[in-house]
């Protein structure tokens, strides 16, 4: 094995370096795959991970036997959606988990490299600022992408072995968005993690800042958005369009939430029966024949999610690109 | 003339309503040892930052072999070696490891790295502890550790912020002896900033004091004397016995003294003569006293040292203004 890794570091060994941006990538995957945090999170995902899988084997057999069900032609998708309500499905898991992912990820990314005086150290190096904080993210983008797309087709390939039915293109289609949509959005979490430990000197504030802004987001802000949608509620003689407007007003604030956004985006995409994520009204519905839809058709519905999901993670990365170069190097 | 390595000109550094540095102007010169003096809060971390461009000036430019920090930062950080103050390093790597990580980071190959890593974890005297992890090591390992990541990137200047903060007396001792024999070896300009003056006397070549953002003083430390204790570079001290309460004696000697060519002032304290001279005529002096038929006890010559530069400019705030 070490004569195998030799000869493809061979080039590398004699002739030429390595870049200093990718030693300094290869030094945060090496960091986090070292870590306990990292392990103790792969175990937990790992298991979480098995408790959906069984669950949703064992209730196959009767989503099967379910006869008007749309998705029927998917079978496999539903080993990533089905749950007989005692654990959840595996995309909920992963909406649930990947934001804890990427707080750890990164929420000590620059303020313990600051408090072990590392900092200065790296900085007095002949390397750009931003090599530092961009390695940062794409060291732990790429662990998080190892780590979702080894757990995904491992899924894939148990589900094989145990159902024996191999997954349609398209739906291995949709499975890869699938996967590459929570790398999207864990990543947002470590870009706004990665931003806090900027901002803030001390990795316990970063960190519980983090976790009070994911807690704010999964918990309070829907209760904040039912009051507001109790208080605003049209009366029963209200006219269709005032119905209307007031549905979009509550899915339109509902949707400023990342974990709205990746929720309706997975479950577009595992369940092709979704054909839109707002209010139909009657005339639309009418003479609509229940069947799932195109892979082409759920990634359009999906797109403004997506791209939601983008700007976000665009948006931390921005500000904590400015912060962190305008932030002034001293030591400890 | 020496070739100036590094070239202050004018550099001013302000946060908000403090200036950290005022207007300094300091030329180092190439393969001397530097001393940067002065007390905590004194900008000379933020001097040392703003040379290797890790902060920006306000005001005046720096030059450090003949490049911009400011505007080319990463050309002189490939030349110029910095240990900060407070140095770290990854507590979960071992020696080496952290060696190798910085080697890489300048662009050499992983071979290239280990061997150089190697090398010069043995000539700082840590090749027994190369691989232990950078946790367990002692601040002196740390230290010496930090020495060697500076030098291996083959640097032309090395830059030490406060390097001997927290080593014991003999620790100090071997780490400033190591640094003046690798400087000297490989032909290196060394900067090294320093509260503690005893060290800075015992290896540097020039001395800066820098005080309030404000370079008061630069030169050798002879030189340094001359330039702060104008006219009485010396002072003797002489132990006399006058006869019972002769007030004549005690005024005659005075003015037989004062009469020494080089004597700028005497000043009698009882039992004691203070005479100021601004050359070395301690034997005139004995030889005066002798004369005058008075009983000396004792002469002794006092000189200057950095402790007394010290305490004339940080302690003394009368003096200071008044130099200032």
């Amino acid at each position: 094995m070490k004569k195998l890794l030799n000869t493809f570091n061979f080039k590398e060994r004699n002739t030429t370096y390595l870049h200093p941006f990718y030693v300094l990538v290869a030094k945060e995957i090496a960091d986090h795959i070292r870590s306990w945090r990292f392990i103790v999170l792969l175990l937990l995902i790992l298991l979480t991970c098995l408790g959906s899988l069984y669950t949703s084997i064992s209730n196959i057999s009767k989503a099967i036997e379910k006869a008007n069900d749309p998705d029927s032609g998917f079978l496999f998708l539903k080993l990533f959606t089905l749950s007989d309500g005692s654990l959840p499905p595996f995309h909920v898991f992963v909406g649930f988990l990947g934001p804890l992912l990427g707080i750890s990820l990164g929420f000590d990314a620059i303020n313990s490299e600051q408090n072990a005086g590392t900092l200065s150290r790296v900085m007095a190096q002949p390397i750009h600022r931003d090599y530092l904080l961009n390695a940062k993210f794409v060291g732990a983008l790429v662990v998080i992408s190892t780590l979702f797309f080894a757990l995904g087709f491992l899924v894939m390939g148990a589900g094989i072995i145990i159902i024996g039915i191999p997954p349609s293109p398209t739906e291995f289609l949709r499975i890869i968005f699938f996967i590459i949509l929570s790398i999207l959005y864990v990543a947002f979490w470590l870009n706004l993690s990665i931003l806090l430990s900027v901002r803030f000197q001390q990795a316990a504030t970063s960190a519980l800042t983090a976790i009070a802004v994911w807690l704010f987001f999964t918990v309070f802000y829907q209760i904040i958005i039912n009051v507001v949608a109790k208080a605003m509620m049209p009366t029963e003689t209200a006219n269709p369009y005032e119905v209307m407007s007031y549905q979009k007003l509550i899915m339109g604030l509902l949707r400023l939430v990342p974990s709205q956004l990746f929720s309706d985006a997975t479950t577009t995409l595992l369940m092709p029966s979704i054909r839109s994520l707002g209010p139909l009204t009657m005339e639309q519905m009418y003479g609509a024949i229940p069947s799932p839809l195109p892979l082409k058709e759920s990634l359009i519905i999906v797109w403004p999610q997506l791209t939601g999901l983008i700007a976000a993670t665009v948006l931390c990365f921005a500000l904590s690109y400015y912060s962190f170069m305008r932030k002034e190097i001293k030591s400890r | 003339m020496k070739e100036h390595i590094i070239e202050l000109k004018g550099l001013t550094k302000r946060y908000g309503a403090l200036t950290a540095v005022d207007h300094l102007d300091l030329n180092i010169h190439k393969s001397e040892i530097y001393g940067l003096l002065g007390p905590n809060g004194a900008g000379k971390s933020t001097t040392i930052r703003m040379m290797l461009g890790l902060t920006e000036p306000s005001d005046g430019t720096v030059r450090v072999c003949g490049i911009d920090s400011t505007t080319h930062p990463i050309e002189v950080k490939r030349r110029v070696g910095y240990l900060p103050d407070n140095v770290g390093f990854y507590d979960n790597r071992t020696g080496l490891e952290n060696l190798v990580f910085i080697a890489r980071l300048n662009r050499t190959t992983e071979l290239e790295a280990r061997q150089r890593a190697k090398e010069l974890l043995s000539r700082v005297g840590l090749a027994d502890a190369a691989t232990k992890k950078t946790g367990a090591y002692s601040r002196g390992m740390r230290q010496r550790l930090g020495l060697a990541d500076v030098l291996i990137k083959k640097p032309e200047v090395i830059i030490l912020d406060e390097p001997t903060l927290g080593i014991d007396p003999s620790g100090v001792r071997d780490f400033l002896q190591l640094i003046v024999q690798l400087s000297r070896e490989e032909g290196l300009t060394v900067l090294l900033s320093s509260h503690h003056l005893h060290q800075v006397q015992q290896v540097c070549d020039r001395v800066g004091i820098f005080v309030g953002g404000k370079l008061l003083a630069n030169g050798d430390i002879p030189t340094l004397a001359k330039q702060l204790f104008t006219g009485d570079a010396f002072t003797v001290e002489a132990g006399v016995q006058f006869s019972q309460s002769d007030l004549d004696e005690k005024s005659l000697l005075q003015e037989k003294l004062q009469r020494i060519e080089g004597v700028s002032s005497v000043v009698v304290n009882g039992k004691r003569l203070y005479i100021g001279c601004s050359y070395d005529i301690t034997p005139v002096i004995a030889r005066t006293i002798i004369d005058a038929n008075i009983n000396l006890t004792h002469l002794s010559k006092k000189e200057y040292g950095l402790d007394d530069i010290y305490q004339r400019y940080f302690e003394g705030d009368t003096v200071y203004e008044k130099i200032a």
